[in-house]
């Protein structure tokens, strides 16, 4: 077909406008790989900033909030807004910037995986740097292959759970997965080594050396290196998770994007409209496959066989790398030799949406969320009731980076199957610093509902915008209780309270009473014991933090009395049914 | 048939190679050996840390500033100690330690006043001082207390070095104390020329209340929170390592309850006043009548006064009082 174009015009007479000679459009694919680099860059950058490193320029009194929005990644994940949309019938805060990504995508396709997503990037590089299969290997898994449709049920199930209030799509939605496992292993871990590093050059009391260290926190003090090392409960399996998603990529080009990413999945339904796409002239291709060596989403760029809309991250390789100038994208592309719709059975579609109906009172059957709920699962201050909380956390963890005292972590199995990586509180870790709201700033989904100091301190008479019940008080989070066995002026005849000292309200939480007690030796020594004013505690935890008796502390926290659940009450006072 | 035996000199080479790597290995394992010891840990010399000056015995040893804005009572105060040239010289390195101990605002009084701090390291550099560092190791996050209680702002607008606790700057330091010995201390508080203690007097219920020799808490790491169990020895044993060239009490808004964190602005007093002076024992007792109380009803003064650290009757030295309006 290529000798009846016309060697004068370039103009095919069959295809009168189609299929000019041009130049391969190497801006095109440069533009993508800026994008791809401006973004992930910014990703990094707001996750830097997703902590107050104190700034002292403002005012003693202003309100401490972060300076960039921070959530914003998490806010335009189409995913996000739609899973949480399924749950809960409403659309909280910013997530309404999704409809950016989600009308783009409807328009020309996934540009989001090929030009935006920072997960997609980061396989995009790990994927190109030395992959293991080269050549006619790297060409042969780059074909599409059934199992990629894998992501499509995998959505499907997770939105099904969504429709029905439990919202697990977080777990693999790529921009939670890796705000996650960024903030809650990896960042922590290179902070640890970088910290070794340059504290055992500090150590050495070597002026140059101390130097060489200063430098290091003053370079990487206001990104990677957090203000304090950060720990983790279980951060490990998570970093693990990560290593191996990014792994993968050595295998089989952007495993992940292509057979398990949801949004990925989400996007290719999404853009099955789209008025942008392929068009390839089969006739010129002489099937030299050097687009199969570069494409990403195997999307099926070859010749022969139709386009795959839906597996298309609009990367633009294939058309850079096209010696015979067959393939070119444009807008309102022919679609009779495109493949608008995902590979998708019915059937599997429909036991994967089943199977996600089935999961949940399989799941709610089990004892933790109705019955037996978790003492110590205790939640940042202005988190919803446990089943709103479930229907909205999506556990990117923005919540557990921003802590400044590290209280929050990712639960594993402590609030359930259905809670895993959701956010709780160690108070031997950290506590919750008393007019710290920031936890409650950056959650992008309303598990955590935006507080003011005001609200969460109770000093207005009116919850503003508390959702459960509007009344006054402070934000409780649980309420601290003595052991009274291993407590030093209780057991040990010792003076301490120092529990009473850190107890931030006023009047305090804590109080004491003055008693003469007897040492094993018959003297008297004076003690004040300690008790807890169940009214007045707000759960914090900073007692538990302080107290001497460090493994198991004289005083502790669990969560009776949060503020978020109508029936977790001790006081007939303070429940929602006085 | 081939001969199977190898060379003479490829036998040698490879004898000795192997002989070497054998010996490395020996050698490597007796020395780690004789190494064994059970790991403890090092501790700096032990040294009563003394920043003191002669000021002379002209000027008074104690001076009280009452009924102005906090810089014009630190003001005064220094003019009747003798001016802070008296115990800043030129090229000094100064440290001041305010309590910035909780994450309050300067009207809650937990933490000392930010503009006292500010007049203060603003007459530091006008005596000469090449650094004036402005630091503590807080009880809350440090970043929040820093910046609420208003020091780190006032602090770095004169040009100060405000420095937030850092893990690595800490270093065990035997203090030789009677129950106290060996403790991770805060190395820019020590490693400086002179140091100047900036408390404020509040509340405090074990030990009633907490001036200029409790706030040396403020350069420990470590398990602080042990220290409550024997507050009073502990107090004194740190005041016995510590003697500050100067200390300046801030009685400006006084935390009458609910100490020392307070957080009731019903419970702060306004008494418009700053203690200052070189005798750090005098200066909390004197601090202690601000709640009503005298040095004998507070262990760790007498305990203070009986080592020797200072005199806990100030009536017995020369004290001036300032009164401005």
């Amino acid at each position: 077909m290529s000798a009846s174009t016309d060697p004068a015009t370039g103009i095919n007479p069959a295809c009168p406008g189609l299929f000019k000679p041009r130049k391969p459009r190497f801006w095109l694919r440069w533009l993508r790989r800026i994008s791809q680099v401006v973004f992930l860059g910014l990703f990094f950058f707001l996750l830097f900033q997703t902590e107050f490193r104190g700034t002292f320029t403002r005012g003693a009194t202003e309100a401490i909030r972060l300076d960039y929005p921070v959530s914003i990644f998490l806010e335009m994940d189409p995913l996000v807004a739609f899973s949480t949309a399924l749950a809960t019938h409403a659309i909280y805060g910013k997530v309404i910037w999704a409809l950016v990504i989600i009308a783009g995508t409807i328009l020309v396709g996934r540009f989001f995986c090929g030009w935006v997503c920072p997960l997609g990037t980061l396989n995009h590089f790990f994927s190109s740097y030395k992959p293991e299969r080269k050549g006619m290997k790297r060409i042969g898994s780059n074909h599409y292959k059934r199992w990629m449709s894998t992501k499509y049920y995998l959505l499907f199930a997770l939105i099904a759970m969504s429709v029905f209030t439990s919202l697990q799509t977080g777990i693999l939605d790529p921009i939670p997965f890796l705000v996650r496992s960024l903030s809650t292993s990896v960042l922590p871990a290179l902070s640890f080594g970088m910290r070794s590093a340059f504290d055992f050059l500090y150590g050495t009391n070597i002026g140059a050396l101390q130097w060489a260290a200063d430098a290091g926190y003053g370079v990487f003090g206001s990104n990677i290196l957090s203000f304090k090392p950060q720990y983790y409960h279980f951060g490990f399996l998570i970093g693990v998770l990560f290593v191996g998603v990014t792994v993968l990529n050595r295998f089989i080009t952007r495993f992940w994007c292509r057979g398990v990413c949801p949004l990925g999945a989400l996007m290719g339904l999404l853009s099955r409209f789209s008025i942008y796409g392929m068009e390839k002239d089969h006739s010129k291709c002489d099937d030299c496959n050097r687009c199969l060596l570069h494409c990403q989403g195997a999307c099926d760029p070859q010749g022969k066989v139709p386009w795959r809309q839906a597996e298309c991250h609009l990367c633009f390789n294939c058309e850079v790398a096209c010696p015979e100038d067959v393939i070119r994208f444009k807008f309102f592309p022919r679609t009779e030799a495109i493949n608008v719709l995902p590979d998708l059975r019915r059937r599997r579609a429909f036991e994967s949406v089943a199977a996600g109906v089935v999961l949940l009172p399989v799941v709610r059957a089990s004892t933790g969320l109705a019955k037996d709920y978790n003492a110590g699962v205790i939640r940042p201050p202005g988190s919803l009731e446990e089943p709103e909380f479930l229907a909205r956390c999506i556990r990117c963890g923005e919540c557990m980076k921003v802590c400044p005292t590290n209280a929050i972590h990712p639960a594993l199995l402590e609030s359930g199957i259905e809670g895993l990586w959701t956010p709780m509180l160690k108070m031997r870790v950290g506590y919750c610093e008393y007019s710290c709201v920031l936890c409650s700033q950056v959650c992008p989904t309303g598990a955590i509902w935006k507080l003011t100091e005001a609200e969460k301190l109770g000093t207005v008479e009116e919850g503003g915008k508390v959702p459960a019940k509007k009344k006054s008080g402070p934000v409780k989070i649980g309420t601290a209780f003595y052991d009274q066995g291993r407590c030093l002026p209780w057991a040990m005849a010792t003076p301490c309270i120092v529990c009473e000292e850190f107890c931030p309200t006023s009047p305090k939480a804590i109080w004491v009473q003055a008693e003469n007690v007897p040492r094993r030796d018959g003297s008297m020594v004076a003690v004040q014991r300690p008790r807890v004013d169940v009214d007045r505690c707000v759960g914090c935890g900073i007692c538990e933090n302080v107290c001497p008796v460090q493994d198991r502390p004289a005083v502790y926290v669990t969560n009776i009395g949060e503020t978020r659940s109508r029936s977790n009450q001790i006081r007939l006072e303070s429940g929602a049914y006085r | 048939m081939k001969d199977e035996n190898i060379d003479r000199r490829d036998f040698l080479k490879r004898s000795v190679q192997a002989g070497t790597a054998v010996a490395a290995a020996g050698g490597l394992g007796f020395w780690l050996s004789s190494r064994s010891g059970h790991p403890g840990r090092e501790a700096s010399a032990s040294l009563v840390r003394n920043y003191s000056v002669e000021a002379g015995n002209d000027l008074p040893q104690m001076v009280v500033a009452s009924g102005g804005d906090p810089a014009a009572l630190a003001t005064a105060a220094m003019n009747a100690l003798g001016g802070m040239q008296k115990f800043v010289s030129r090229g000094d390195v100064v440290v001041l330690k305010p309590n910035i101990g909780w994450d309050r605002v300067p009207q809650q009084a937990a933490n000392t006043n930010p503009d006292l701090v500010k007049a203060i390291a603003l007459m530091c550099f006008e005596a000469g001082a090449k650094k004036v560092v402005v630091t503590d190791v807080s009880c809350n996050d440090p970043r929040r207390c820093f910046l609420r209680s208003g020091i780190a702002g006032a602090a770095e607008s004169v040009g100060a070095t405000v420095l937030l606790p850092e893990e690595r700057r800490f270093r065990d330091y035997r203090i030789n104390g009677e129950l106290l010995s060996v403790w991770p201390i805060y190395t820019p508080i020590i490693e400086t020329d002179k140091i100047i203690n900036v408390p404020i007097v509040k509340h405090h219920n074990l030990s009633r209340v907490t001036m200029g020799m409790k706030n040396w808490y403020g350069m420990l790491g470590g398990r602080r929170n042990q220290l409550h169990q024997n507050i009073e020895v502990g107090i004194t044993d740190l005041a016995t390592f510590m003697r500050p060239t100067l200390t300046i009490l801030d009685a400006y808004r006084v935390l009458t309850a609910n100490g020392p964190q307070g957080g009731n602005l019903n419970d702060v007093k306004l008494m418009k006043t700053v203690v200052a002076g070189v005798d750090p024992v005098a200066i909390d007792a004197y601090g202690a009548t601000f709640l009503g109380l005298k040095a004998e009803q507070v262990p760790y003064i007498m305990m203070g006064h009986e080592r020797g650290l200072g005199n806990r009757n100030y009536s017995e030295l020369q004290v001036k009082y300032v009164s401005i309006d």
